[in-house]
């Protein structure tokens, strides 16, 4: 009887525990500098909505992207909000696991997101994910190197001015390569710059029939190229390169030219962390001979999951991250400089960031270039950039990257590599059901 | 002379010996001094080994980011309960192999072993819809039981071999003089079998620590132990060296303090046997 007693006292305790709580959100996150700010910030959120806590997930990036998908995909609803690429949007709304978050309120103003962006998290004109920050793609050079070995470079540049810039700026009796790019294999890593670089020399990943296209001239190349490049002007080991190595290493003076994602410009020139900082100039991404500038871009968006129970107070929590209000806590609270970038129009019309950011308008320039719905010269039937958004694209792209990455270190030649890609990417979306 | 030469073997010996465990030990100690370094000083090359400005700031950082105290914690209840459960299941299974073998134990030994044999995501998707139906996503205790069961055939196969080396004339002595089974198991064949479980409980506490595919992908914010505390300060975009190696300090910190006070054990239990 007392056991009855003492357990009934305990579920009803339990019961009232559950509803004097406010409710909590659990949010799954990357580990970056906007996000690590976010969440210092959060008390903002809290104190003017006291029923709502918070709780943080924060993840390394494929830990996080293998997390969130087995759990959206089984809709185990362990999470209420999730930070996700602006690969996963598409695919993932067209699969019915996010929720169109139409409850974001008037002040979140949908008509200020960068057009590009916007359209990256929309599917039919609703939006499924709030974008966070953005980035695409440019040059980035040391200005005193490039001086002294005389070459100028151009704001819109073509890859035979980076190669010959790089070449003169090389010096590897001082450990200065003229080049850093991208070589560690992987879909996020090596063919991110190699996607986009393929972009620019007018290739393309599949016709209109989704056949692979790696025996293609455009993509002969394009490869050719940057692995001559790499191997005149580059770095040693470039093939374990990804963006944190290049980082390091043009922060540390060793780098004349480094073409990377747009973000890498607030790092690069913050005098902190930075050997070079007041040295660096922008250009764009360069191009191959046609009108293409690559077609980068990526966004770190806020999405709430189908199987949240707490869709309503997620979406105020993604309101609050992502308008403009949040931008101007956090520039008066850490400084203009440190506002997430290349989301919204007003940001960029602000003459404070302006002021703040040198790199400011070359980033919205970059962003303004890419169009991630036309990301070739030739048609194709799909949509992404420095991607390809099909679910396939993480597998295939990872093994084409490795084919690639090998063709740097010299362990196989161009041909070999693209012969590779062809056979690997072909049997994959034959097996896909893409090629019949 | 013959004195000589054994001096001088002693001490080639000694540092071979040496060197051998310093270069098994650098990996650790380089995490330990990255992390007093900034971020900057992390990546450097030519490295820094020494001199460099010592700084506490990744230890602050890493502290005010995240609840320490939650996910060692969290480490601790599912690496000693998994390892509890698993030896109380496991010693009765052992006892009974070890000292009643049938034809087939060693095909269960075997069948035991296989299922360690298959790579973990290929049952990752299943067990998670389990978890998601019984609400044991994110809670401790299923992260105890999946811990136990994965772990369970190194236990019964370390628990065995160990066993295999008691005599059983020993306890059919015990027997004769009227001991009851239950008195055999913990008079006679326990504290012989001492240093074998005591060193099977603190390699599984090493392994369920470490563990990292399971505790990852089944925890979110309530249960996620260490390992989710490390991933925590790695990224994609920007340096995080000093404060990751800061991360890894601090989570390997208590079980290797465990294992430095239970090493004499350790060692004992993994020899056990090995002279006769």
């Amino acid at each position: 009887m007392l056991t009855r007693t003492l357990l009934l006292g305990a579920v009803s305790a339990l019961a009232m525990a559950s509803f004097a709580h406010a409710e909590t959100l659990t949010i799954a996150t990357v580990n970056n500098g906007d996000m690590v700010r976010m969440q210092k910030l959060t008390e903002d959120f809290t104190k003017k909505n006291p029923d709502i806590q918070l709780e943080w997930v924060t993840l390394e990036e494929n830990v996080l992207r293998q997390r969130v998908t087995t759990d959206i995909a089984t809709k185990g609803g362990q999470y209420d909000i999730m930070t996700i690429g602006t690969y996963e949007v598409p695919i993932w709304a067209k699969q019915g696991w996010l929720l169109p978050l139409d409850g974001l309120g008037d002040a979140y103003d949908k008509s200020d997101l960068l057009p590009a962006i916007s359209d990256a998290v929309s599917v039919d004109g609703k939006l499924y994910a709030s974008p966070f920050y953005g980035e695409s793609a440019m040059v980035m050079y040391r200005k005193d190197l490039a001086e002294k070995a005389g070459v100028t470079i151009p704001e819109k540049p073509t890859w035979d001015q980076i190669a010959e810039a790089a070449k003169k700026m090389t010096d590897k009796s001082s450990e200065t390569y003229g080049i850093c790019l991208r070589g560690k294999a992987g879909w996020g890593e090596n063919m991110a710059l190699l996607t986009a670089t393929a972009n620019s020399f007018g290739a393309r990943w599949f016709d209109e029939k989704w056949t692979p296209q790696f025996d293609q001239p455009e993509w002969k190349k394009a490869l050719q190229f940057y692995v001559d490049l790499m191997k005149e002007a580059g770095p040693p080991g470039a093939s374990s390169n990804g963006f944190n190595e290049n980082l390091a290493l043009f922060q540390t003076g060793k780098c004349g030219i480094w073409i990377d994602a747009t973000v890498a410009a607030s790092f690069v020139t913050n005098p902190k962390e930075s050997k070079v900082a007041d040295k660096v100039g922008y250009a764009l991404f360069p191009t191959g001979g046609v009108e293409n500038h690559g077609n980068w871009l990526w966004a770190w968006n806020l999405g709430v999951p189908a199987g949240t129970k707490k869709a309503e107070a997620a979406q105020k929590f993604v309101s609050w991250a992502t308008d403009k209000a949040y931008t101007e806590l956090v520039a008066s609270k850490e400084g203009w400089a440190n506002v997430p970038p290349g989301t919204r129009k007003s940001l960029y019309a602000n003459p404070e960031y302006e002021k703040a950011a040198p790199f400011a308008k070359i980033t919205l320039d970059a962003m303004n270039a890419a169009n991630t719905s036309k990301p070739t010269v030739k048609p194709v039937p799909y949509t992404g950039g420095q991607f390809v958004a099909i679910p396939e694209f993480q597998g295939i792209g990872t093994a084409v990257g490795q084919q690639f990455s090998a063709a740097l270190a010299g362990s196989m030649t161009v041909d070999q590599a693209l012969q590779g890609a062809q056979a690997l990417t072909t049997r994959e979306m034959t097996k896909g059901g893409y090629i019949k | 002379m013959a004195r000589a030469v054994t001096t001088r073997h002693k001490l080639t010996f000694t540092i071979l010996g040496w060197t051998i465990g310093f270069l098994i030990f650098f990996p650790i100690l380089w995490t330990f001094l990255t992390s007093f370094k900034t971020e900057g000083t992390a990546v450097a090359t030519p490295p820094q080994f020494l001199f460099f400005d010592w700084t506490l700031e990744n230890y602050h950082e890493v502290q005010s980011r995240s609840n320490y105290m939650k996910h060692v914690t969290n480490s601790v209840v599912i690496s000693v309960g998994s390892t509890l459960i698993g030896l109380a299941l496991a010693i009765p299974a052992a006892w009974a192999m070890a000292f009643s073998p049938t034809k087939r134990t060693k095909d269960v030994l075997m069948w035991m072993l296989s299922t360690k044999m298959m790579p973990p995501v290929g049952v990752l998707v299943p067990l998670y819809l389990i978890f998601r139906d019984w609400g044991l996503l994110d809670t401790r205790l299923g992260l105890v039981a999946v811990l136990t069961m994965i772990n369970l055939p190194i236990i019964v196969w370390m628990l065995y071999t160990y066993f295999k080396e008691i005599p059983g004339e020993i306890l059919e002595a015990a027997r004769m003089d009227g001991a009851s089974l239950m008195k055999e198991i913990v008079y006679v064949l326990t504290p012989m079998a001492v240093p074998g479980i005591a060193s099977t409980m603190l390699l599984n506490i090493i392994l369920a620590w470490n563990e990292a595919f399971w505790t990852l992908n089944l925890s979110a914010a309530n249960a996620a132990p260490l390992t989710a505390f490390i991933a925590s300060y790695s990224s994609p975009e920007g340096l995080f060296w000093a404060k990751l190696s800061a991360a890894s300090t601090m989570a390997i910190a208590p079980i290797l303090i465990m294992g430095w006070f239970s090493q004499k054990q350790l060692v004992r239990g993994l020899t056990f046997g090995a002279v006769k």
